[in-house]
């Protein structure tokens, strides 16, 4: 394969990147993808649109995230110097709302009314149902009853911001079927409802609007490291599910070939059976929800329900981009497994006083792998995608902690 | 070139009736069943077969459909498994049309010139594939023309008039019209609306149109057929299916029958 001039001109007029994206779609919803991708190449060389984006980014989310040297982690590893992007300050606590508030912003200039999304984790279904809330409109989040139930507090988060929770039975009932749920209700209600899918993945033009959304991480973070070491850093480390946290902060590095890049795709119980979710280390190309992307799949074609400890990376596909990228060279994938990740996630906790989401934690996994080789002047940015606050009771049962327990001791 | 579809349209003309489409998924609940079920829809008045393959993401299909799926993965199905029952099927009869309806992935995985000959020698007279809309034309469409095999598109109430050509270039066979914007086996077509669209359809093409989505009842199949070609019933079909099963989900042994038997009475709306 030919090496392009530029890293950042996909995807092409039929929504491709290579042989990856595309528009997959039933002819239902075709003429509604037609029309989002009119609307958004019209909103997306607008200032006015980009200036209430970044008018609410600065005062409801909290941006610019801070690029923080992590000092002590660096001591710890005792080699590359090691900077997280801190998304998980952001106002939900992760990366997530970047995207909606873009997409929301959108949907109003549209003139729709409705907005549906799906959730796994329940980070992206919070990061929807907040900007409802923020602009008065009604929310409809589909998540897989397997979700629902893990996931408790921001399944009661999102009802506080006033969405409507569909559990998803059918399938499996985790992300991939919330997804197919959503399809098929936008397919119902073409009219009014604006479909905010929460990764870059999807039909075009949700790949490469997402991304375009969540390049605001790495475009700060090229900045604030400019300002902070005068120059470029040396790798970027991000977490992968669907990949648009990674995206965000890759993107605008694409073209700075100096700059190794590293996607952290979650391995679970290791790439021997079918116990992970790392689509393109363990997968292959297929077609799913609107896009041609590594998928986890079998000899039949028949869809494969990821895992992972984290509920935010077992998806059994990726954003095409991720799929290109990885093809052509230009990003290395390699994964790490559930109990890598609760590791780093501990020695994140004690070592840095942040309880990182267990997503980022698998790249923080991967970052503890290769930092003690690497020479000291060596600058590696980590993007923090995410806070753990979620994530604590999952790590509490994995740690053999009793939350119940401790609480009846004090109160004794 | 002319194909079993063509012929089966022109025999319905001369008879002076609308055709009836059935759809069955394939290897539900198991593929024995399912081949006896099949083998029997001709008799029963089915027109035309429609075959569903198995995939584990129907993005389209509504409850039935979805748990139609279901059954047949669970039951061991598989696209190899669907192309032998079209083979078994075509032994015993070589007029019947037969087209299989599914989603891309399987299709592509398979690989798509292998599938194209391992169908075209089965028996399949066509294909409807869900997620391949006109802008996809290159994946399967354009190949599956050339193989002389008909690639049946869906139009949809969201399809306008200006992206009508767009719809219908490369289409063959006949168009399906899908009636409600939804999914299958949801809500009820509404007759104006349906009577309308045909109509806007005839004046863009000569192919001819079934309507399918939303028809569950002989009197839905009667009205359908009055204003279309032909009208298409799956989800109530497969209903039938799901209702004749035991606790353990196998089979009861009235199903084969109580399908036909379901299905020859919708039959009659179109004689």
């Amino acid at each position: 394969m030919s090496t392009p001039n530029s890293f950042k001109t996909g995807p092409d007029e039929r929504g491709l990147f290579g042989i990856f994206g595309g528009r997959f779609v039933a002819e239902t919803l075709m003429p509604l993808i037609l029309d989002l991708e009119r609307e958004w190449g019209a909103a997306k060389p607008d200032p006015a649109f980009w200036e209430e984006f970044n008018m609410l980014a600065k005062d409801y989310v909290g941006r610019p995230s801070p690029l923080y040297l992590a000092e002590r982690l660096t001591k710890e590893l005792g080699g590359a110097k090691i900077y997280f992007k801190r998304d998980e300050l952001n106002h939900t606590g992760a990366h997530k709302i970047n995207n909606c508030l873009g997409q929301i912003l959108l949907a109003r200039r549209m003139g729709k009314t409705r907005i549906i999304a799906e959730t796994g984790a329940g980070q992206h279904g919070v990061a929807t149902a907040t900007v409802c809330a923020l602009f008065g409109l009604p929310c409809t989040v589909y998540m897989g009853a397997t979700d629902v139930e893990r996931q408790a507090p921001n399944v009661f988060r999102m009802r506080l911001l006033g969405a409507e929770i569909v559990p998803v039975t059918s399938g499996s009932g985790t992300l991939k079927d919330a997804m197919n749920e959503a399809l098929r209700d936008w397919v119902t209600n073409v009219e009014d409802t604006f479909y905010i899918i929460g990764t870059a993945a999807g039909p075009h033009p949700y790949p490469a609007m997402v991304r375009d959304f969540q390049s605001v991480i790495g475009t700060e973070a090229k900045q604030q490291m400019l300002e902070r070491e005068g120059r470029l850093p040396d790798s970027l480390v991000a977490c992968i599910g669907g990949g648009s946290n990674a995206l965000g902060l890759f993107h605008p590095f694409l073209d700075d070939t100096d700059v190794r890049i590293i996607g952290v795709e979650a391995g679970g119980l290791g790439l021997e059976g079918e116990d992970h979710a790392a689509s393109l280390t363990g997968g292959q190309p297929g077609v799913l929800h609107g896009n041609r992307t590594y998928l986890l799949q079998d000899e039949d074609g028949q869809i494969i329900e990821g895992h992972s400890i984290s509920a935010g990376l077992d998806y059994p596909g990726i954003g095409p981009e991720h799929s290109w990228l990885r093809d052509i060279g230009r990003v290395e994938y390699v994964y790490a497994k559930d109990d890598e990740a609760l590791e780093a996630f501990q020695l994140c906790c004690r070592t840095e006083g942040i309880i990182p989401a267990l997503e980022p934690s698998h790249a923080l996994a991967h970052v503890a792998k290769i930092a003690p080789e690497l020479p000291k002047d060596h600058i590696m940015i980590m993007n923090m995608c995410g806070r753990g606050d979620k994530d604590i009771f999952t790590v509490a049962k994995h740690l053999g902690f009793d939350m119940a327990d401790v609480m009846g001791e004090t109160t004794q | 070139m002319t194909t079993r579809i063509d012929n089966k349209f022109a025999q319905l003309k001369a008879e002076g009736r609308a055709g009836f489409v059935s759809y069955i998924m394939s290897g539900d609940p198991d593929m024995d069943t399912s081949l006896a079920i099949l083998k029997g829809l001709p008799a029963a008045g089915a027109d035309i077969i429609e075959l569903g393959m198995c995939f584990t993401d129907p993005m389209a299909d509504g409850v039935a459909i979805q748990l139609a799926a279901q059954r047949a993965l669970k039951g061991g199905q598989t696209l190899p498994k669907t192309l032998e029952m079209v083979q078994a099927f075509r032994k015993d009869d070589p007029d019947t049309p037969l087209i299989l309806m599914g989603y891309y992935n399987p299709i592509y995985i398979y690989g798509v010139d292998r599938f194209l000959a391992a169908a075209k020698a089965a028996g399949v007279d066509g294909l409807i594939v869900v997620d391949l809309p006109p802008e996809e034309d290159d994946e399967l469409c354009i190949p599956a023309n050339e193989a002389g095999m008909n690639f049946i598109r869906l139009a949809t109430p969201t399809t306008d008039e200006a992206r009508l050509p767009t719809v219908l270039n490369n289409t063959s066979g006949f168009v399906y019209y899908v009636s409600i914007t939804g999914i299958t086996g949801a809500a009820s077509a509404n007759q104006k609306a349906v009577e309308d669209a045909v109509a806007r359809l005839k004046r863009f093409t000569d192919l001819p149109i079934a309507v399918g989505f939303g028809i569950n009842t002989t009197e839905q199949v009667r009205d359908i057929g009055s204003v279309a070609d032909a009208s298409v019933v799956g989800s109530a079909i497969v209903r039938q299916i799901e209702n004749n099963l035991d606790d353990e989900g196998r089979p009861k042994p009235e199903l084969v029958k109580a399908v036909l038997d379901f299905t020859k009475t919708l039959s009659q709306g179109v004689r």
